[in-house]
């Protein structure tokens, strides 16, 4: 049996069928969530990138969000070392213009 | 002192012509090579759209100048940039010590991945065909879909 397969079975439990069997109103109570999540992974580190540069729009794009936030590590589910990489260089683009500070 | 790193991005309005770029570039490598630096290299990026109003202007020329020299030059360099009324925007960044850091990290994976695979009884570098194969990889694009932040 190969490593590292055994964990992704578990936790999804039940995928999105949430109403069934369960009696309405046992939402807390220890109960698990039994939406199912991807478990986020850092791109960065998935992906060997090192050097997350402030020219490369691309890279960069898909954490500036329409209103031209930066994407919170929560959401996107990058590490914090990269997310502070990103984070700068997500600062320099906007100074030169490459991604807006703000649109609405 | 060893020189520094440094990249410098100018912004121009759209209707600079070729010959106005030429000519503030030689204005740019005289004030470097003056104060003992040098121009690595220059690229010249055209004509973008701004992500957002500069004067007015919604494109501008881009120009980059990687260069080796001190602070003191990018002092000088930065101040006169900041003068001239036909450079909209412009930004200096050093990247010497950053390039290093990405250098190191991107060794250090190699070789310790040349020396687990030793370890495991394999050849160092990784044959074609090996290992898995390509995964899947669009599923990662929709994962900030719906997002509202």
């Amino acid at each position: 049996m190969p490593f590292g397969q055994g964990r992704s079975g578990g936790g999804g439990g039940g995928g999105r069928g949430r109403g069934g069997d369960k009696k309405p109103g046992d939402k807390e109570k220890g109960q698990r969530r039994t939406l199912f999540r991807r478990r986020k992974v850092c791109k960065f580190c998935a992906d060997k990138i090192d050097d997350i540069n402030y020219k490369d729009v691309k890279l960069i794009g898909p954490f500036v969000p329409e209103r031209g936030k930066i994407l919170p590590r929560r959401i996107s589910g990058t590490c914090a070392m990269h997310q502070r990489k990103l984070q700068t260089a997500i600062k320099r683009a906007r100074q030169i213009a490459l991604i807006p500070y703000v649109t609405d | 002192m060893a020189d520094r790193q440094y990249e410098l991005v100018y912004i121009l309005p759209p209707d600079t012509t070729e010959a106005q770029v030429t000519e503030l570039h030689q204005q740019v490598e005289a004030v470097v090579s003056r104060m003992h630096g040098q121009i690595e290299k220059t690229e010249n990026w055209g004509r973008k759209k701004l992500a957002y109003e500069i004067g007015h202007q919604k494109e501008g020329v881009y120009v980059l100048d990687v260069i080796n020299g001190n602070g003191e030059l990018m002092k000088e360099l930065d101040r006169r940039l900041r003068v001239m009324d036909q450079v909209i925007r412009h930004m200096v960044v050093r990247v010497d010590e950053e390039k290093k850091v990405v250098e190191r990290t991107r060794t250090k994976r190699q070789s310790e991945s040349e020396r687990r695979r030793v370890k495991r009884g394999l050849p160092p570098t990784r044959q074609p065909g090996e290992g898995r194969s390509q995964e899947i990889d669009d599923v990662e694009d929709d994962r900030f879909d719906g997002v509202e932040v």
